[in-house]
């Protein structure tokens, strides 16, 4: 027999008897679960999700569920097709050994795999001091239950809101709060709104538009505390300017961690940054070689995008995790030379107070911005970003049917500034700087250091940050 | 005398009922310039570029005349066509670009679609449109030949459309006559300088006007005695951004007012002639009477019932498929060849009911997105879903049949169908 046909065979009988462990049964999950049967794979497939419910839609929980339009449990994710998986929801994996091939569960039971997919996602970062974040009142929103409980506490009501972080899920649940009619106190340690996404310029806009709806928005300062009564119940909140601001619901929206704790030990390229991988959804391990048999889809994955210079993005976007999953799908059923990249352009969506925020590309990436399209004034514009002469990102206010264009024009590196459009021009159609805050300083990210002398045994390990 | 391109050729009414072989050959250069200074687009890809590209200017008020062209001593000399007379009414949300067009039709957008002010508009609609399919269908009893033009087409869309908006369907058989004499007078073919068209010309013009002012008379009676309906709730409902001038209110009407119903009864005599055509297809249809939904989306690709959209001109220079399309150009995009396109569409010449990622350009993309779609959509499913189930053993008489006059709006002027009875 050729070699090309036993390849043939080998991957003709792994699609009829192959086993596949999906971790993490959310958007990624699913969509990859339904690629796999799409591809033809008729083998084992066995989906694992911390969570006790069926895959969900994540957007609508800061939006139409906080704001009682839609029950938390009505976000059920339509599906596709039939996946016909073992379905082991609600228990969390809590360990990887690739040596025996098998995924270990938090109740004892250990999965074993042919190919394993990991699409684990994120969870919220909660508010640092345990004791008080462990106080009635205060929430976080990621998944259904917190949806559903932040949700009741609204509409309570409450007699003042405060938002730690300005971000996406922080303006999102401020536009909230005020459409409720609740007073509502936004703390942000940026300059503006949004700003780690969209820049500084974009940022003052997004400030005037929450001042405009009514809120209460304070940048440039921190949270010091949090103050609860004797019954437990968050009261107060304190400022890092000394001031307080009394209110009886807090939410924590400080970002994401990466769920790769149960990564720990099992020598791939994981840590706080998510899991890397190539642009094919393949893991790699510690060592930066690329594994034939662990890929990564969603939130957690973080890939070289060809757009960027081939930097290592992580883009935690719904459309990262449906066509990331179907990309890695279909390579974990194939065998070179039909592997398939995932190229996907980064695009995003945000509604608040009354305006719909579109982006594609990298807007970070940037580091001019120029208004083409619109008035800034009524909040309806397009955006572009750019970099070194080339369009980079575009960002629209109400104005996303347009995005395509600017999208197109990314994808064929365009220049930057992009060429003046035909009519509704802004009043200023000059580039300026896009005030991105400079990168953060790393934090608690663990050592990586070579051992062994004979080039042959050489290895990477990780070892924890001495503090 | 000078050999004819395919766009021309696809514009002439001997090939009416079937202009495909000619746009398969316009293909062949995806943005083709006619001899008039006009670029016509036909692949499916070029023409989603523009229509997303803000270079690209949908009010004709910006384009110049093909200036280029005459002093190039084009072959045609230029009538003055059809549209100019519906130019030069006031705009509308299809005739402008942003920001009038997005303030306009988010001033309309309420009315119609719904939220946040009365999401089930169009869902509403939805015991009505079944009634009046009903009672058609029941019409066919004890006939033995129909035609799905007059007999079921035409009647629903217009009964709906008159409904929504509110005006009084007693006036159909007036606006109905303006809207055929103006529809039969537009041609953009090498037989709009013919002397026939050339007199239907002036009888199209005069339909426009008479057309523009009931709409005006209707709007007037509105403001004085507030009725049921979207037009007279626009001209008394003031929303957060006030609301529209008169004429641009009148022009607006005109446009839902035939949108509302021509594009829709030619969707609709379209599919059931197709399906006609197409008996493995409609037996399907029958033994699975949900594909009606991604059936209609196949049928308007199939058959477009917007052939294609000449108020487009290019504000700046465009470089597009290896050609420029210079400043003031004007621009026709040929959705009735785009969703024919076999670079976008496997056998695109093929009726497939459950085609996949079928993104066809029956209703148009970006922000002239159609504005009707939604109550299209419901009204063809309802039809022709009924049509199928009801009908017993319908038959084209003949094929194909005969076409109305315009490019635009193309549709088969009858369609007779012998049957053998209606099921209840």
């Amino acid at each position: 027999m050729t070699l090309r046909a036993t390849v043939a065979e080998l991957v003709h009988e792994f699609r009829a008897n192959g086993r596949i462990v999906i971790v993490g049964a959310s958007l990624a999950g699913l969509r990859a679960a339904e690629a796999l049967r799409e591809e033809g794979f008729t083998g084992s497939l066995t989906i694992i999700g911390d969570e006790p419910y069926e895959p969900y839609d994540r957007p609508p929980l800061s939006k139409q569920v906080l704001k009682g339009w839609v029950p938390a449990d009505h976000t059920k994710l339509p599906r596709m097709r039939e996946v016909d998986a073992q379905w082991r929801l609600g228990v969390a994996a809590i360990g990887l050994d690739r040596v025996t091939k098998r995924v270990r569960l938090a109740d004892g039971e250990q999965v074993p795999y042919d190919r394993l997919l990991i699409a684990t996602g994120t969870r919220a970062r909660q508010w640092p001091n345990p004791t008080e974040a462990a106080l009635q009142g205060v929430h976080t929103i990621r998944s259904r239950d917190d949806a559903a409980q932040l949700q009741k506490a609204l509409a309570e009501p409450p007699s003042r809101v405060l938002v730690i972080g300005a971000g996406f899920i922080g303006s999102e649940v401020a536009s909230v709060c005020r459409e409720l009619g609740l007073p509502v106190t936004v703390v942000e340690r940026g300059s503006a709104p949004l700003v780690g996404a969209l820049g500084g310029v974009i940022g003052e806009i997004a400030a005037r538009m929450q001042r405009d709806h009514g809120v209460d928005l304070r940048c440039g300062l921190g949270v010091s505390s949090l103050e609860g009564d004797s019954g437990g119940h968050v009261r107060r909140v304190h400022l890092s300017d000394g001031t307080a601001v009394d209110a009886d619901v807090v939410v924590a929206s400080l970002g994401s961690i990466r769920n790769v704790e149960w990564l720990e030990g099992a020598g791939l390229a994981a840590g706080f940054w998510g899991v890397g991988c190539d642009a094919g959804g393949r893991a790699f391990d510690i060592n930066g070689v690329v594994t034939d048999s662990i890929y990564v889809a969603g939130d957690v994955a973080r890939a070289p995008h060809v757009l960027y210079e081939y930097q290592f993005l992580a883009m935690e976007h719904w459309d990262n995790a449906v066509f990331g999953a179907e990309v890695a799908a279909h390579n974990m059923v194939n065998l070179e030379p039909h592997y398939r990249p995932h190229l996907l352009l980064p695009g995003f969506w945000s509604g608040q107070f009354g305006v719909n925020i579109k982006s594609v590309g990298v807007p970070p990436f940037g580091d001019q911005i120029v208004f083409t399209q619109g008035s800034i004034e009524e909040c309806r514009f397009a955006a572009a970003y750019g970099h070194r002469g080339r369009i980079v990102a575009a960002v629209a206010f109400d104005h996303g049917k347009w995005l395509e264009y600017y999208g197109k024009l990314i994808e064929h590196s365009g220049p930057f500034p992009p060429p003046p459009v035909g009519w509704d021009q802004p009043a200023d159609t000059k580039p300026m700087p896009a005030e991105f805050p400079d990168p953060r300083v790393p934090t608690a990210i663990p050592d990586v250091v070579l051992t062994g002398h004979d080039p042959s045994e050489r290895t990477a390990e990780f070892r924890p940050r001495r503090h | 005398m000078v050999e004819e391109t395919p766009w021309q050729q696809a514009l002439r009414y001997a090939n009416r009922a079937n202009p495909y072989p000619f746009y398969e050959e316009l293909r062949k250069t995806p943005v083709a310039r006619q001899p008039d200074g006009t670029y016509v687009v036909s692949t499916y890809r070029e023409i989603v570029t523009l229509l997303h590209d803000p270079r690209v200017s949908s009010d004709p008020r910006k384009c110049p005349a093909p200036a280029a062209a005459q002093a190039e001593g084009a072959v045609e000399a230029e009538a003055e066509p059809i549209s100019e007379a519906v130019v030069s009414l006031e705009p509308n949300i299809i005739t402008q670009d942003p920001p009038e067009h997005d303030r306009d039709r988010r001033m309309m957008t309420p009315h119609f679609v719904g939220p946040p002010r009365s999401p089930h508009l169009i869902s509403d609609l939805e015991p009505e449109i079944r009634r009046i399919v009903a009672g058609l269908l029941d019409d066919m009893r004890g006939k033995t030949r129909i035609d799905a033009v007059d007999d079921f087409a035409y009647p629903l869309p217009v009964t709906v459309i008159c409904k929504v908006l509110g005006v009084p369907l007693e006036d159909e058989s007036r606006f109905h006559r303006w809207i055929e004499t103006a529809l039969d007078a537009l041609d953009f073919g090498p037989e709009a300088a013919s002397e026939e068209m050339q007199n239907r010309l002036a009888g199209g013009r005069r339909a426009v006007a008479e057309f523009g002012q009931f709409a005006a008379d209707l709007l007037d009676r509105y403001a004085r005695q507030p009725g049921p309906g979207m037009l007279s709730a626009m001209v008394n409902e003031d929303g957060p951004e006030g609301h529209m001038s008169k004429g641009v209110l009148a022009s607006n009407a005109l446009l839902l007012i035939f949108a509302g119903h021509e594009t829709t009864v030619n969707l609709i005599a379209h599919s059931v002639l197709t399906l006609l055509r197409h008996p493995d297809a409609l037996e399907k249809l029958r033994r699975r009477p949900e594909l009606i939904v991604p059936g209609v989306e196949e049928l308007l690709r199939f058959e477009s019932s917007v052939q294609f959209w000449h108020t487009r001109s290019a504000v700046e220079d465009i470089d597009i498929a290896g050609t420029t399309i210079p400043k003031g150009a004007p621009i026709f995009l040929a959705y009735g060849s785009a969703n024919r396109d076999p670079e976008r569409f496997t056998d695109p010449d093929e009726l497939d009911l459950e085609r996949r990622d079928n993104q066809h350009l029956g209703f148009s993309q970006g922000i002239h997105f159609c504005f009707g779609a939604p109550l299209a959509r419901l009204e063809v499913q309802i039809a022709v879903g009924e049509f199928v189930r009801r009908v017993r053993n319908p038959r084209l008489v003949e094929d194909p049949p005969p076409y109305r006059h315009n490019q635009i709006f193309r549709g088969p002027r009858h369609v007779l169908v012998d049957i053998d009875g209606i099921r209840d």
